[in-house]
């Protein structure tokens, strides 16, 4: 869907290019998570992709067409577009903003009104309540959701989004994590990510581009890169706590064991992560768990031996 | 009593008094009309220069520092005298204040703004008339304001370059040394300023974006 070859940008006067040679393809329907320390070159090649920077050289396509060749101002209405610091236009309601790019488009009033309805109730916002309200009336993590919306808003197959949750405090960067991969999930777009947060790279990407000085250190799923770290850059920048970052990824159900003669007392869901599971096993000082479904039917136990083996068994597979 | 006396010339020579007035009104709308007209697009236009705004701003507080009276008589001797001559100097005195305020809303409006703005596909002219400047609105009008309290006033030293207006009562009192005339022409110009910065400082609410109002 988005594939960049051969990526250069050299801002004049810096000593080393922001991006250097930079070769990345992001296929349909996925969430690539551009990471790495600042000034790894993440956000200036997420900026190319949209033209807000022009690339030295190199070439990027998206859905087959040449980026580099076409007019930007289009290209950039079909682009999905969402900042950290949201940049709501504080002069327009909320309705008004998330109908900016439908109006740019020359959209009818009609169809413009549907649609801003249709995209406050996506990301959880009453329309009767908020469509005529003002951006300074909202909370941070409201504004980034309207945010959101106004990037979804013309429906557009590629989303950009530039460190969307960082500015929020970790509830509602949480909460907005949730409900933003529930939202991909019913959409299949494919998104770029630029993030610094490793715990929000792994909760949130299906691919995670590590760069470093402009270049690509590793590019794999969230799996691969918590097992076989590229270098020391890349096992330094996961962190210590990776085995724990593992578990964070697996579900309950993918270790579930068939019940013993005796259910133990303390209970976890199945779609919880095994990271939590274990951390409820260290805290009640127990060995086993009751997995519970949807509807609090007993469906299996958990074994802290069971979560061992689990994890053992995964590292084999990986090492083939 | 003096006012009544004032009160007395004005009913004598009730034409007088309508075409000074007329004049006065006439000279400042003019010069701020003009002001406004080259200011605020002169403002817009530099907007993508930051060096030449700031030589803008820089140029426009050395022209913010000549006295109104000095302005006026550097025109005379360039321009004679009359109704143009004190327009071009009301003008160049109105300048200023709204060169400055344009610039300066301009650099202030959020960055980020903008940059959602381009990253949604706005074209450079689109992010200026539909973001940049009504987000900037409320402070190119103090910039307004504060020239059209400046231009009213000025335009009472118009008399001294044979501009007309109410500065003709004024100029004549002192001469003559006759005070109720001197009021004829002092008290409606000092009504005039204080109207037109009442009458500025309702336009710039009225135009402050309703998002954008102090609650």
């Amino acid at each position: 869907m988005i594939e960049i070859r051969g990526l250069v940008k050299q801002y004049p006067g810096a000593a080393h290019p922001a991006v250097d040679h930079l070769t990345l393809a992001v296929p349909e329907g996925c969430v690539c998570v551009l990471i790495g320390p600042s000034g790894c070159g993440k956000t200036t090649t997420m900026r190319m992709i949209n033209r807000l920077v022009e690339p030295d050289a190199g070439s990027i396509s998206v859905g087959g067409r040449d980026v580099l060749h076409v007019d930007p101002v289009s290209l950039r209405r079909s682009i999905g577009y969402v900042i950290q610091q949201v940049g709501l236009f504080p002069h327009w309601t909320i309705a008004d903003n998330v109908a900016t790019v439908p109006k740019l488009l020359g959209w009818d009033e009609g169809r413009i009104a549907a649609r801003v309805d249709e995209l406050l109730e996506l990301v959880g916002m009453e329309p009767a309540t908020f469509r005529s309200r003002f951006p300074r009336e909202l909370s941070g993590g409201q504004k980034q959701r309207v945010g959101v919306a106004r990037a979804l808003a013309a429906d557009p197959p590629v989303m950009l989004m530039d460190e969307p949750f960082a500015a929020l405090d970790p509830i509602s960067r949480g909460r907005l994590q949730d409900e933003f991969l529930r939202i991909l999930r019913s959409l299949r777009k494919t998104i770029v990510f630029v993030t610094h947060d490793i715990d929000e790279a792994l909760k949130l990407g299906d691919r995670i581009a590590i760069l470093r000085d402009g270049a690509l250190v590793q590019y794999a799923a969230p799996e691969a890169i918590l097992a076989r770290p590229a270098d020391a850059f890349v096992e330094s920048f996961v962190g210590t706590d990776r085995a724990l970052k593992r578990l964070g990824l697996i579900q309950v159900e993918a270790a579930l064991e068939a019940t013993g003669p005796v259910a133990p007392s303390l209970s976890i869901a199945a779609h919880a992560n095994l990271r939590d599971a274990l951390a409820r096993m260290l805290e009640g000082g127990v060995d086993s768990l009751a997995v519970t479904g949807a509807n609090g039917a007993l469906l299996g136990v958990l074994t802290m031996s069971g979560l061992r083996r689990h994890t053992r068994t995964r590292d084999a597979a990986d090492d083939q | 009593m003096l006012f009544i006396e004032a009160w007395q010339f004005i009913v004598a020579h009730p034409g007088r008094f309508a075409d000074a007035l007329t004049t006065h009104v006439a000279l400042s709308a003019a010069a701020l009309g003009l002001a406004i007209a080259m200011a605020v697009p002169v403002g817009v236009l530099l907007a993508d220069n930051r060096r030449a705004t700031l030589l803008a701003i820089t140029a426009a507080n050395v022209g913010r520092t000549l006295p109104s009276l000095a302005v006026l008589a550097l025109v005379m001797p360039l321009l004679g005298t009359g109704f143009a001559p004190a327009l071009f100097a009301l003008t160049l005195l109105a300048l200023p204040p709204i060169l400055i305020n344009t610039c300066t809303a301009l650099r202030q409006v959020d960055a980020d703004l903008v940059d959602a703005a381009r990253g949604m596909g706005m074209t450079r002219a689109q992010v200026m008339r539909e973001v940049e400047l009504p987000v900037a609105m409320p402070v190119i009008f103090a910039g307004i304001r504060t020239a059209s309290v400046q231009v009213v006033s000025g335009a009472v030293l118009a008399a001294y370059i044979g501009g007309g207006g109410l500065g003709d009562f004024i100029t004549a009192g002192i001469a003559m040394m006759a005070l109720p005339q001197l009021l004829v022409g002092a008290i409606p110009a000092t009504l005039l300023a204080i109207g037109a910065d009442r009458l500025f400082g309702l336009l710039q609410k009225v135009l402050t974006p309703v998002g954008m109002r102090a609650t």
